[in-house]
């Protein structure tokens, strides 16, 4: 157990993770939905922590890196733009299109801009009324509320140059998909826990009973994350499928109502490309008819862009729990932070990235 | 991006008719949104995502979030330049 001083309370580790162990009997296998979760799994070695045969399957949660290319080739040909001034999260900055980067728009003179919040974008727009103020929206359910509320606040400001790149995506559409996927392995989910906090628990219920599988609402703290394994593992063994809140003091079973009505407002459900996934059925979040006209993709002319993907990124595989990152063959080789072939290579959230910072670099004998 | 930050409300004000607050995450001051937890008061601590606070959190649960993402670099990550990173990412390379 080399990694546990390295916890904050590496006492409280311990007996989680010796309670984990004491529990298990077998082999089982989880999914960790978020990437933020995943980030933390590989840092503090909490795989590598448990009984033999338990697996922790990195999930789908980066909204970067789900992003579809034809998105990405959108938002580049948008900031491409004179007169545009591009906002985006900054974790997009490095994404690759099909030819280029927003980081590569911006060396070559476009107005790319890394606001913090989607707010600061809508104050760049007031403040530069003669020119066309882009956000890059992007982001589960943790992020929509932040970018609903932009949009509201344009509406109701008046503010006519500002509009959205809207490529928003839900977590239990996902999970439906995961499961219904012939070659799924995931036994149990640790649920994302600030999705949680704007959506509540209730649409997990019908999937835990569904699938017959055990979710956890799990926070992304290293000791949050052992202690949704211990309860994810205790189902497990006693043959449950339940929705159990290991997260109680971010996560209230009712959620964020006020977030949720703001979301019914400027959203409506559509179907949803995922970047290296595919379609999944009612998986996004696009504007909803009163607020269509601040929809960039309808302002800025970006149809018949031709897309392509690198053949050797695997990353949609990755982002299925079907493949570890070390296990492509360009992972570390090909496909670095310095060029990545997939968006799992550089986002912060990305399960690549973390393999790479993390120096799981045992790559597959090719 | 998709993390959120626990943080401590400094002030609380109406800006264009919204309720905007002052919010402290270890030292970093960032203006935040209380739209979505219209009932917190100044002194209170909430979680904090992409500049808006999406829930409330009790203050030693914040303090030990705090102190953990501060450990982690994740505070610097949250709110340090975007551009930087991604300068120094293209030179990262081992």
């Amino acid at each position: 157990m080399k990694y546990l001083d390295e916890f904050s309370d590496p006492d409280l580790a311990r007996r989680l993770v010796d309670q984990i162990h004491a529990v298990t009997s077998r082999p089982w296998a989880m999914m960790e939905v978020c990437g933020g979760q995943t980030h933390s799994i590989i840092r503090h070695g909490i795989d590598q922590l448990l009984p033999e045969g338990v697996e922790m399957i990195h999930g789908p949660g980066c909204p970067v890196c789900v992003t579809p290319l034809e998105t990405i080739d959108k938002a580049l040909a948008i900031a491409a733009q004179p007169g545009v001034i591009f906002c985006s999260f900054g974790d997009m900055l490095r994404v690759p299109g099909s030819g280029q980067d927003l980081f590569g728009i911006k060396s070559a003179g476009g107005d790319v801009r890394v606001v913090y919040s989607p707010l600061d974008a809508l104050t760049i727009a007031r403040q530069h009324p003669d020119r066309q103020v882009v956000f890059f929206g992007i982001g589960f359910e943790t992020t929509a509320p932040a970018n609903a509320m932009t949009v509201y606040q344009a509406r109701r400001l008046g503010v006519r140059n500002f509009s959205l790149l809207v490529s928003h995506v839900l977590v239990p559409p996902a999970i439906a998909a995961i499961m219904e996927s012939p070659r799924c392995r995931v036994q149990a989910f640790l649920a994302a826990g600030h999705v949680c906090s704007v959506m509540g628990t209730a649409e997990y219920p019908p999937l835990a009973q569904r699938y017959e599988v055990p979710i956890v609402v799990t926070g992304f703290e290293p000791l949050d994350i052992l202690e949704g394994i211990r309860q994810a593992v205790i189902q497990l063994e006693s043959g449950r499928h339940e929705v159990q809140n290991a997260y109680p003091r971010a996560v209230r079973d009712d959620g964020n109502p006020a977030a949720m009505a703001m979301l019914r407002d400027v959203f409506e459900v559509t179907d949803r490309t995922w970047r290296g996934i595919g379609m999944i059925p009612g998986s996004g979040w696009r504007l909803s008819e009163r607020y269509r006209d601040f929809d960039a993709e309808l302002r800025f002319d970006v149809t018949g862009l031709h897309t392509s993907e690198s053949s050797l990124c695997r990353s949609g595989e990755v982002l299925q729990g079907l493949l570890k990152p070390n296990e492509c063959a360009a992972f570390g080789r090909q496909c670095t932070p310095r060029n990545p072939l997939g968006a799992t290579m550089v986002s912060s959230e990305g399960a690549c990235a973390a393999y790479y910072a993390y120096r799981r670099l045992d790559l597959v004998q090719i | 991006m998709c993390l959120a930050v626990p943080g401590r409300v400094l002030s609380i004000t109406e800006v264009d008719g919204t309720t905007m607050a002052e919010v402290d995450f270890g030292g970093v001051r960032k203006d935040v949104c209380l739209q979505y937890v219209p009932d917190v008061a100044t002194g209170e601590y909430v979680i904090v995502h992409v500049g808006f606070a999406i829930q409330r959190l009790d203050e030693a649960s914040a303090q030990q979030t705090l102190a953990t993402f501060e450990r982690l670099g994740i505070l610097q990550e949250e709110f340090g330049d975007g551009f930087t990173r991604a300068a120094e990412q293209t030179g990262a390379d081992r």
